[in-house]
């Protein structure tokens, strides 16, 4: 019996990166101020003194350079993690993400293949502005060539950043400012959790939540709140949005027939809308009420913290939502 | 004067000629038809991809343009897969899926032409960036327009090659258009080599119509490389002596210029360095243009012939994407 051990998410994803350079010498790091800083979210804490400056280095603000570095790297063999210290930075780096790495393997009629993690952080939270709070992952995947994955816990974010680091296809790896503190049980025994696995958060009857990120853990709360009054909700994680898991969610659709998307981005072409329609096409027949999304309203993100909470979904909101879906009002 | 060996000098003048005359035939087969795309050209600037690639070995990496047959061809890309990639087919480099402006090699360690300018540079970095992890004794060209050298691309990954003092050389193709914008039009500061001094790289400027003296620039760069003494900027000078691209006729390309460098094409200097260096005849030279041309007008034959991708194998191709 191994005892259970609880430990950070940033401390998940610095266990991930180290045990990946230890098992492979082609996976090498670089990002800005995450050598001997150790990166702003303290991800990449003592990796410096333990694998040197060769394979842990800091970059000059030159995102669309480093990026584009990592790309040539991952083509000719080695296994690159680029961090961008906030997702708003990597529209410094589309050209290398999207005209380049996404493209290479089928350009070259799969000759070639970029191996390339691309780690950064989104999301809302500690009011940081517009420019440093954004959910910006359905940029990346409308991008046929990338792979896109969305840890929500500790567990989460170590056994994909593992599954991340060993996937021959480009990884855009998005993690969650309000994340890297909290904790969660990890085992101590290696393991991975292979990419397109949705994970069921809590099991569930009478309707399906979906929701990834920073949104999962205030789902899990409003969860908590909608089971005291009666109403068992599923919550579905799919942890990676390309693949997505379609078979988990549509299995979940079909046995409690209600779906509320909860997604942090703005409402306009997210993410939950693509889902919704995946649902309608795949699962119409089962449904006992319309498709609900939550989402951000279509605003930049204000710079007060009162302000901030009222552009992203809430719990009361969750809650209330999930209380219309079932018309339990 | 410095030796060279005849099969040198013949190698080189050969990699310049089938350079020019796969360009001028896929012209033809362009107007004809049977090309469709976009497709640009590298006539006059033969000699520069000829003088790096010669200069370098097959450990070795380059990452090329949107211009990019040149590089290919000096770099060793059979003329039967080049033609057949750029006619779309699926036994051309990347299937017919890449085209004119995608083709590459990466088992020869071609990174490839690029559709967008200035977007091979930071990709030629990363490789050198890989090189200097893995510590081995390889280098990278990385061959950039002056069009290019005015994209961030370009500057970023020249400083980030200067900071962590990386195996690769930079070498700008100065045809002085961008498309249709002439250099001086588009920066304040026309002798590009100077970017170089600016991020302290060394770098030189020359004719980049003189093989031999490409050859040369860049024996040096490359084997200093090596050493690790990287990276190195070399601007050569040259002129684009045709339009943009196939469909656009180059009516803003000055009639004194055009005059200039007709007499001093890369193919005609690479002609002297035969006859004077190498002894040989007209016919000698004859000789070996009627060689090169046969094997061009086989590859195109092949080409024609050759299948495109059915729909559904592409299908079953692209099912993961």
């Amino acid at each position: 019996m191994v005892e259970k051990r609880e430990i950070m998410y940033r401390d998940a994803l610095n266990e991930a990166l180290k045990e990946e350079m230890i098992r492979d010498d082609k996976v090498f790091i670089m990002g800005e101020g995450i050598a001997e800083r150790g990166g702003s979210y303290k991800v990449t804490v003592g990796l410096l003194e333990q694998f040197g400056k060769q394979r842990v280095f800091d970059t000059p603000i030159s995102e669309n350079g480093f990026t584009g570095a990592g790309v040539g790297a991952a083509l000719t063999g080695m296994r690159p993690v680029v961090e961008i210290l906030f997702v708003d930075f990597s529209m410094l780096v589309l050209d290398q993400i999207i005209n380049q790495a996404a493209k290479f393997r089928f350009m070259s009629a799969k000759t070639a293949s970029v191996p390339l993690v691309l780690r950064t952080q989104g999301g809302i939270g500690n009011g940081l502005a517009a420019q440093h709070s954004q959910s910006l992952e359905a940029l990346f995947y409308h991008i046929p060539g990338l792979r896109l994955v969305m840890p929500s816990t500790p567990y989460d974010a170590k056994g994909l950043l593992k599954a991340a680091i060993r996937c021959d296809d480009p990884v855009i790896f998005l993690e969650h400012k309000l994340l890297y503190m909290n904790k969660g049980e990890v085992p101590e025994e290696e393991y991975i959790i292979p990419l397109g696995e949705a994970d069921i958060k809590k099991q569930g009857t009478d309707l399906t939540i979906i929701a990834w990120s920073g949104m999962v853990p205030k789902v899990m709360e409003a969860a908590e709140i909608l089971s005291k009054d009666g109403i068992s909700a599923e919550v579905v994680d799919p942890r990676t949005l390309v693949p997505l898991d379609k078979t988990a969610i549509i299995n979940s659709v079909k046995k409690t027939e209600h779906v509320l998307i909860v997604q942090e981005a703005v409402r306009r072409g997210g993410v939950g809308s693509d889902i919704s329609s995946i649902i309608q096409e795949e699962a119409f027949d089962y449904l006992d009420s319309p498709v609900r999304i939550l989402a951000g309203l279509n605003t930049p993100c204000p710079f007060n913290l009162n302000l901030e909470k009222a552009v992203i979904p809430q719990v009361d909101d969750i809650v209330k939502a999930a209380r219309e879906v079932l018309y339990i009002v | 004067m410095k030796k060279y060996t005849k099969d040198f000098l013949v190698s080189l003048y050969t990699t310049m000629y089938k350079i020019r005359n796969f360009e001028e035939k896929a012209i033809k087969l362009y107007r004809d038809g049977l090309i469709r795309g976009y497709f640009h050209p590298y006539l006059g600037e033969e000699a520069i991809a000829t003088g790096v690639c010669a200069a370098m070995d097959e450990k070795d990496y380059i990452t090329s343009t949107h211009r990019g047959h040149g590089h290919c061809l000096a770099w060793g890309a059979d003329l039967k897969i080049m033609f057949a990639e750029v006619l779309g087919k699926e036994n051309g480099y990347c299937k017919g899926l890449g085209g004119s402006m995608h083709i590459a090699d990466y088992t020869k360690h071609n990174l490839g032409a690029n559709g967008i300018v200035g977007s091979g540079v930071p990709i030629a970095v990363g490789a050198a960036l890989g090189i200097s992890i893995r510590k081995e004794k390889q280098m990278v060209s990385t061959f950039i327009s002056d069009g290019g050298s005015n994209n961030g691309s370009f500057l970023e990954g020249l400083n980030l090659a200067a900071a962590w003092k990386l195996p690769v050389l930079f070498v700008i193709e100065n045809n002085q258009y961008a498309v249709s914008t002439p250099i001086a039009e588009s920066t304040g500061e026309t002798e590009l080599y100077k970017r170089g001094i600016g991020f302290g790289v060394e770098s030189v400027r020359l004719d980049g119509n003189d093989v031999l003296e490409v050859y040369n620039t860049a024996k040096s760069f490359v084997d200093r490389c090596k050493k690790g003494e990287g990276p190195f900027l070399m601007e050569c000078v040259t002129f684009r002596k045709s339009g943009h691209h196939v469909n656009d006729p180059g009516l803003y390309l000055p009639k004194d210029k055009l005059d200039h460098y007709e007499l001093h094409d890369a193919l005609l200097i690479g002609k002297k360095y035969l006859n004077e260096l190498a002894g040989l005849s007209e016919n000698d030279i004859i000789d070996i243009e009627n060689l090169a041309m046969a094997e061009i007008k086989e590859a195109i034959e092949f080409a024609i012939k050759s299948p495109e991708m059915s729909k559904e194998n592409f299908l079953k191709f692209v099912e993961e994407y």
